[in-house]
């Protein structure tokens, strides 16, 4: 195949990318876009193993055979409920392989001539792929412990991580500049390890809440990362490619964190300044009033109007089919029932969305926050499933605390609220919620399933 | 900066607007299928993994270059198969009868 050929359709597969994340953007194009970009992908692997004088090509299908094994297992087994991990999983994978690949790219320049023809712009960003990439990897690898909880979900901070993170964040920049001085794969290789320590500096002091936003980030950094690669390696595919992803990712990070009420730099060194040292995670003995499935029911039974607000405890109990029952079994007495969806419900923005689609609840009935708060004055009762750091006041009576800012749904204006809770923890953000120890408030302690479930055969005896 | 230069940063700053411009009227709905499928779009560093591993000359290299295209596969499938997985749960709710 001649090189225009392979030009040419490296660029259909460029068009494929651009109209999949068009097609991404809008609820009807959503599946026909991402398969778009799945035929795009192809096209551009088949191209590029077509490649003249490609060494090694039997080695190299094995290898895709068996990424390909390891990703479709890994996204068809993981429950909904895990997938913020995954995809983050997937970016880290993304990036450290753009990663390896400059580094075996910067190999090949000091292997010709010891580098010495190099032009400077290629070495600066061959750097700027190590760095990045590693920083993406390991960033990834940090941001998928806290969100599978095999490490604390809280921000964690030391005194010296500051200055490490900029001594960090310099030496890089420095290292850089010496590769370009003096091509070595030593500085490559350094630069890496690098890049690696400053992306595990840069999620640790994250809290909980905020690591989706993260993931975001990291995403669009990968992206950048491959879109410089792309020019190290002369390729025109991943350079548009990486930058679609780079430029995209960022925006829609700077989306999510507006929905969240927060700014990118609060989000990452907020915890830095001592802003989030409020979210302590005691649990308070404070009194509170707790019912039975039966005063729950019967509170449901007298209103006219119901407003649900799930949250990721519902999906880890995985009772959105039962609570679906409930709400059909309420409906089919004439109470009206809607589901408010806080935009960052569950654990990534749109999560909660998808974890209902799964259960089969109609999309007309799931409100979104802006169109639900000001109703929730007239609704009679407010069941919270497994929700907390969405309905805490705090977010705007308390300066200081993690959330201080975040829009949050209104049920504190309802007549009647009800908590459905395992216990009296606090939520991923770590801070009491002053709402459960409203008089207004009922709370229902269980596991959300089975306490759901009660509530249903109550409801029904009724 | 040399003049093919000058095309590849044409190329990236136009890259960079239409970036954006795409993705600029997503409903937050979309927003973790629209992150999980632009996450599956940059493992398309798989075309460089390739191209490195098909030029490398030393055993060492080959190595790397193998694991590269192992872990940029599994990024750029599992990215699309994911996403397609919660676009399903999307779409397949308008044909419920219930829905």
């Amino acid at each position: 195949m001649s090189g225009t050929t392979l030009g040419l359709l490296y660029l259909i597969a460029a068009v494929c990318f651009i109209l999949a994340l068009k097609g991404l953007s809008s609820p009807r194009t959503a599946r026909n876009g991402n398969l778009l970009g799945a035929a795009g992908a192809v096209l551009a692997t088949v191209t590029v193993l077509t490649t003249k004088g490609l060494h090694h090509r039997e080695l190299i299908l094995i290898a895709i055979a068996v990424g390909t094994v390891a990703g479709v297992v890994a996204a068809r087994r993981v429950q909904m409920t895990q997938m913020p991990q995954l995809v983050a999983l997937f970016n880290g994978v993304g990036g450290g392989a753009a990663a390896l690949v400059a580094l075996l790219e910067l190999h090949e320049i000091v292997a010709f001539d010891k580098g010495a023809d190099a032009p400077t712009f290629t070495l600066v960003a061959t750097a700027f792929t190590i760095l990045v990439g590693t920083v993406s990897f390991a960033g990834s690898m940090v941001t998928f412990a806290k969100l599978q909880e095999l490490m604390t979900t809280r921000p964690v901070t030391f005194p010296a991580l500051p200055v490490l993170f900029a001594g960090s964040f310099l030496g890089g920049i420095a290292l850089s500049v010496v590769l370009v001085a003096n091509v070595s794969l030593w500085v490559g290789v350094v630069i890496a390890v690098v890049g690696l320590g400053l992306g595990v500096l840069l999620v640790l002091p994250v809290g909980g809440a905020d690591v989706p936003i993260v993931i975001s980030l990291l995403n669009a950094f990968t992206g950048l990362s491959v879109a410089a690669g792309g020019y190290v390696l002369g390729n025109t595919l991943l350079l548009i490619a990486g930058t679609l992803v780079g430029a995209s990712g960022t925006f829609l990070t700077r989306l999510m964190a507006s929905a969240m009420g927060r700014s990118l730099a609060n989000i990452l060194f907020g915890a830095l300044k001592g802003g989030s040292t409020l979210g302590g995670g005691e649990v308070s003995d404070r009194p509170v009033r707790s019912g039975g499935p039966e005063d729950v029911a019967i509170l449901l039974e007298y209103a006219n109007r119901v407003i649900i607000v799930p949250g990721y405890g519902l999906a880890v109990a995985q009772a959105q089919h039962t609570l679906r029952e409930l709400v059909d079994e309420l409906t089919a007495k004439g109470i009206e029932v809607d589901y408010a969806i806080h935009p960052v419900a569950g654990r990534m923005p749109g999560h909660m969305n998808v974890l209902l689609a799964e259960a089969q609840v109609p999309y007309e009935q799931l409100k979104e926050m802006d169109d639900i708060n000001p109703q929730f004055k007239q609704a009679d009762v407010v069941l919270v499933v497994g929700a907390n750091d969405v309905v805490n006041p705090a977010a705007k009576t308390t300066p200081g605390a993690p959330i201080y800012g975040m829009p949050i749904l209104a049920a504190d204006e309802a007549k009647q609220i009800i908590f459905l809770k395992r216990s009296m923890r606090p939520g991923f953000a770590g801070i009491e919620n002053e709402l459960l120890f409203d008089p207004k408030t009922t709370l229902l302690f269980g596991d959300a399933k089975d306490s759901l479930s009660k509530v249903l055969s109550a409801v029904k005896a009724l | 900066m040399s003049e093919s230069d000058l095309i590849w940063l044409t190329i990236f700053v136009l890259s960079v607007f239409v970036g954006v411009e795409v993705i600029s009227k997503v409903s937050s709905t979309l927003h973790t299928p629209l992150m999980s499928g632009a996450n599956a779009i940059h493992g398309i560093i798989l075309v460089g993994a390739v191209l490195v591993t098909g030029t490398s000359d030393s055993t060492a290299a080959t190595v790397v270059g193998l694991i590269a295209i192992v872990l940029a596969t599994i990024n750029m499938v599992g990215g699309f198969v994911v996403t397609d997985r919660m676009l399903q749960m999307f779409t397949g709710r308008k044909k419920e009868p219930r829905g």
